[in-house]
């Protein structure tokens, strides 16, 4: 079925993956932000390990989904893979080693003599949770601030030119780092810290069954909103009050469009309403629980969640399509990726299409998985007699 | 090419190596221990004797640990292919990027999702639930090396692709030549198997241990009667599918092969140096005839070995660099000027099209199609054509310790099934001792299995289309070396921890059924 579609179609069905990863990615972690709140939750060791375990539960899930983020743009976007991750060297390096150093640390945590003793592994958790929510929003936000580098594949043509048969070329001397002290990136970085630990406190009142931590829980609730919405608005505005990178849809030439990001969403309706009923999902979902007063409702997990969700995933769909550079560059405009110049053959779209078809059926099984074994909350009584533990 | 800066090369392969090395601690334990206590949860569930489920879950935490830190130890491999291997990335990026995808897909979240279940679902889903999770787990862990190895089995033999002169890249045009070719499949079952023949030694030798310390000894002896069967079998698939790898190099990496035998004259009815020493100070460029310091040779055998013909010739490293017209074989020298002449059709092509002179742009591209099976060598052109020859005596040395190891792992694996059988193990210290000492052993030929695959294949990242010069990323070089030092200190920590956390659990034994596995 996926022959009959054409290259076009099946470039923007890639698109729509990609971002749905994502945006999913996005909403895990969740876990991320819950590492940096133990010691602000947790008193004492036995509500630590409580917090740490029902984390540890999911932290795998949120790493999958970025090891299959990674892939899923390489095989579908790989100029994109070749540009971004060997051009901004240093950010990513950063970020994969944030996600190194957490692999193991749940699982040797607790364990008798292991080496460097529990903090540390603590640490570590923190050191993801801050560095990972950063980095992954800068680097985000680089879909849309754009990067100094240029594309010329025939540069593997090049022979006696003096320079290295080299096709992306990256001209600053940070190798990305720069990026980091751009501050509409930061913006968007430190939202994503602030929106991690908000989903973190939300999940936490979703699946903790211990009055001491739910109290601090609803402190810290405002505390993380208030800046994870500052930061939102002043990114969202910007964006929106900013220019963009339009390409031409007949020459395919790059140049700069005045309220670009605005225009998308005006000219696809269907990427406003996602994006605005995202917002006011996540923002439902963060307001029910601090405004209650008497008994709070648990579930704003899901409302904030699937806000979440929907928002980041319009987010790439205004970065990526109505004509627009998903991966600008600032040096070299004509150098800046688009959904259509990046990616793979048309023959790779339609056998990774196919492979696609097995997504329903993975959500399936992880839903089903986590149900049998999500039933009830978790308390420290439970940390008890459990016999594996974090 | 004076201007490719080799020391950036030179430790982005470094790079490379140090990760997939640490990697590669961590997965064959992975790929087989799933399998073993697998089998165990289903003695388990169908003698319902608890002894069973005490014997599964002491296994089952040993694998817990390996396997976060494979995990950790993966992610860095996944990105490192656009971090410091751009130009790969994009240059066969078409072909290359499906598997990594497919595995995320289909294989690491069957993993991640049920290995949930089993830690943490003993008390939570009903037995058989519990069992078919772990038995996912393992299938989960197994089919991410077969994504895997499907991709770097192309990388050495590269199949069902074109290359496509407009977008400058191979694309692919048949997604079952690669899954099906030759070389991967070889390789996925080589490696595979040798995984269950690596986490079999590791069960019977901590097994061992236990009996040699007098310390429960029927839980010993149960899991060296399942880790014993298990590795015989495989052991044999390993000898006879390290076979078949071997053959597919010798069809298609003649290079690698001849290194892999110290074979630097070619020759029919070539004879198998079972054991050897090399001759250490061969000035480069003069092969003698005369190799080996010492050797012990089977007359024929590599003919045939490598094409069930014994007057089959193979060809040497000689007559592969300078070339033998008696067999067909072009020298590299002429190779590169082929390779020269598909690099510059190729930018003709391109600036004839943009011209829009057709006659000139068809013509180019005629040039470059015939030639392109040798592009990767036109970056040798003005460049001394020994580069192209890897490392003989690590070959040659890697090569025949993997394969002596083999067959003492078939010998161990019946010894310890006999006596373990006639129920006289615990009394054979020798035995026993052997059999601990034999996990590092295990460790070291499978390590030594990719050091014969990858430093037998260099310089090519894709054999004969592109070498490790042209697949770098444009990055300095101080930042890899700043990275590599980084990746070497935090998994040598992470090592150093798993390894005492592993033998503190060890020591431990097994935990009595219902108390926590961590106090
Ligand atoms: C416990 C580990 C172990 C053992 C006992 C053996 N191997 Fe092996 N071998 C591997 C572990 C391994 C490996 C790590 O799995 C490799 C590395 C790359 C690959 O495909 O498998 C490998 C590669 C490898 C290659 C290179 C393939 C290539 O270059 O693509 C050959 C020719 C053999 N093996 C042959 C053998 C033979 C004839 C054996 C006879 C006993 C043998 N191996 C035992
Ligand atoms: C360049 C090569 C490789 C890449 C890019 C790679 C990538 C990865 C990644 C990203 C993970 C973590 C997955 C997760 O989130 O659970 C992982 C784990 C794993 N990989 Fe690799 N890998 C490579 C080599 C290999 C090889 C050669 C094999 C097997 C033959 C293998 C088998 C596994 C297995 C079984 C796991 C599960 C966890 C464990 O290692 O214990 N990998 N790999
Ligand atoms: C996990 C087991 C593996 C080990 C132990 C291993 C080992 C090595 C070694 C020793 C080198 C350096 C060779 C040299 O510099 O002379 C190397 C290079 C490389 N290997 Fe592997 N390899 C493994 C798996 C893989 C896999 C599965 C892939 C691809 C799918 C792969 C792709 C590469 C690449 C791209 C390089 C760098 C370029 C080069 O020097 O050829 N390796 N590997």
């Amino acid at each position: 079925m996926f022959e009959t579609f054409s290259y076009v179609t099946l470039q923007e069905y890639w698109w729509i993956i990609v971002s749905l990863l994502g945006a999913i990615l996005v909403f895990l972690m969740f876990v991320q932000g819950g590492q940096t709140l133990i010691y602000t939750l947790g008193k004492t060791e036995d509500e630590r390990t409580v917090l740490v375990n029902l984390l540890g539960r999911k932290w795998e899930f949120t790493f999958t989904t970025l090891v299959t983020f990674g892939g899923a743009f390489f095989a579908s976007f790989p100029l994109f893979y070749s540009t971004s991750f060997g051009g901004a060297y240093w950010v990513w390096m950063l970020i994969l080693v944030a996600f190194v150093v957490q692999a193991v640390s749940y699982e040797y945590r607790s364990k008798p003599n292991n080496f460097f003793g529990h903090r540390t592994y603590e640490v570590l958790l923190y050191i993801n949770g801050l560095l990972g929510t950063v980095l992954i929003g800068t680097a985000v936000a680089t879909f849309f601030t754009g990067s100094a580098f240029v594309v010329n594949k025939m540069n593997l043509t090049n022979l006696t030119g003096g320079k290295m048969p080299i096709i992306s070329e990256w001209t600053g001397p940070a190798y990305g780092l720069e990026a980091a002290l751009n501050l509409h990136n930061l913006t968007l970085g430190l939202t994503v810290f602030f929106l991690a630990r908000v989903l973190a406190l939300l999940y936490f009142m979703n699946r903790v069954n211990n009055s001491a931590i739910m109290e601090r829980v609803k402190k810290q609730l405002l505390y993380n909103a208030i800046p994870f919405v500052v930061f939102f608005l002043t990114f969202t505005i910007w964006l929106l009050l900013s220019s963009g990178f339009a390409v031409n849809p007949e020459t395919k030439m790059v140049s700069m469009e005045p309220y670009k990001y605005l225009h998308n969403l005006i000219r696809m309706p269907v990427v406003a309403v996602l994006f605005l009923l995202g917002v006011v999902m996540v923002l439902m979902g963060i307001i029910r629980p601090i405004t209650c007063f008497v008994k709070c409702s648990t579930k704003g997990i899901w409302a904030a969640g699937i806000g979440t969700i929907l928002t980041v995933f319009s987010l790439f769909l205004l970065a990526g399509f109505n004509n627009t550079a998903y991966y600008p560059s600032t040096f070299d405009l004509q150098s800046s990726l688009t959904i259509g110049n990046s990616s793979s053959s048309r023959y790779t779209l339609v056998a990774m299409s196919y492979v696609s078809l097995l997504v329903p059926f993975v959500l399936a099984y992880i839903f089903y998985a986590w149900r049998s074994i999500d039933n009830k909350k978790i308390d420290i009584g439970e940390m008890k007699t459990e016999t594996h533990i974090y | 090419m004076e201007h490719i800066d080799f020391s950036l090369v030179d430790w982005s392969r470094a790079q490379f190596a140090l990760t997939a090395m640490y990697h590669w601690i961590f997965v064959p334990l992975t790929l087989g221990l799933s399998f073993i206590v697998a089998f165990m949860e289903s003695l388990y569930v169908r003698t319902g004797n608890p002894e069973w489920k005490r014997i599964t879950k002491f296994w089952m935490t040993l694998f817990g640990i390996n396997f976060a830190i494979g995990v950790a130890t993966g992610l860095i491999m996944e990105f490192q292919f656009g971090t410091n291997w751009s130009n790969y990335s994009w240059f066969v990026g078409d072909i290359f990027g499906a598997p990594l995808a497919i595995e995320g897909i289909m294989a690491f979240f069957l993993e991640s999702t049920f290995i949930a279940v089993m830690f943490f679902g003993w008390n939570k889903v009903s037995k058989s639930f519990h069992l078919l999770s772990t038995w996912l787990v393992a299938i989960g862990s197994n089919l991410s090396a077969l994504w895997i190895l499907v991709a770097n089995g192309w990388m050495q033999y590269p199949a069902g692709m074109k290359f496509n002169p407009d977008t400058v890249r191979n694309e692919m045009v048949n997604f079952w030549e690669v899954l099906f070719s030759p070389v991967a499949i070889n390789k996925f079952l080589h490696t595979v198997s040798q995984g269950y023949v690596l986490a079999a030694i590791f069960v019977i030798g901590i097994s061992a241990w236990f009996l040699l310390k007098k310390r429960e000894q029927l839980f010993a002896k149960r899991s060296m009667i399942v880790a014993g069967v298990f590795g015989l079998l495989s052991i044999a698939f390993v000898i006879l599918t390290g076979d078949g790898s071997a053959r597919t190099v010798a069809k298609y990496q003649p290079m690698k092969f001849a290194a892999m035998e110290n074979l630097y004259v070619g020759q029919q009815n070539a004879p198998l140096a079972a054991i050897g020493i090399l001759q250490s100070d061969k000035a480069e460029g003069q092969h003698k005839k005369e190799d080996f310091l010492f050797k012990i040779e089977i007359p024929n055998m590599l003919s045939y070995m490598a094409f069930l013909d014994a007057n089959a010739y193979v060809p040497g490293i000689k007559d592969l660099v300078h070339g033998n017209p008696q067999h067909n074989i072009l020298s590299y020298k002429e190779r590169s000027e082929k390779g020269r002449i598909a690099i510059s059709s190729l930018a003709e092509y391109k600036d004839a099209k943009k011209a829009g002179n057709d006659s000139l742009s068809a013509a180019a591209l005629k040039r470059f199609e015939e030639n392109y099976p040798h592009f990767g060598y036109g970056y040798y052109a003005n460049r001394d054509v020994h580069e192209l020859v890897p490392s003989v005596p690590t070959s040659f040395y890697s090569f025949r310790i993997m394969v002596g190891l083999g067959f003492h792992f078939l010998a161990l694996f019946i010894v310890i099934l006999w006596l373990t059988l006639k129920n006289k193990i615990e009394t054979k210290r020798f035995i026993l001792y052997t059999a601990l000492w034999t996990i590092p052993l295990a460790y070291t030929a499978s390590m030594l299995g990719w050091v014969v695959a990858e430093v037998g294949r260099q310089p090519w990242v894709i054999q004969d289309i592109l070498p490790t010069i042209a697949a770098v990323s444009q990055i300095k070089s101080s930042s890899v070396q700043i990275t590599f030092w980084m990746f070497a200190v935090i998994f040598t920590g992470l090592l150093i921890a798993e390894i005492k956390i592993m033998t503190t659990q060890i020591k431990k034994g097994p935990a009595e059924e219902g108390s926590s596995t961590i106090h």
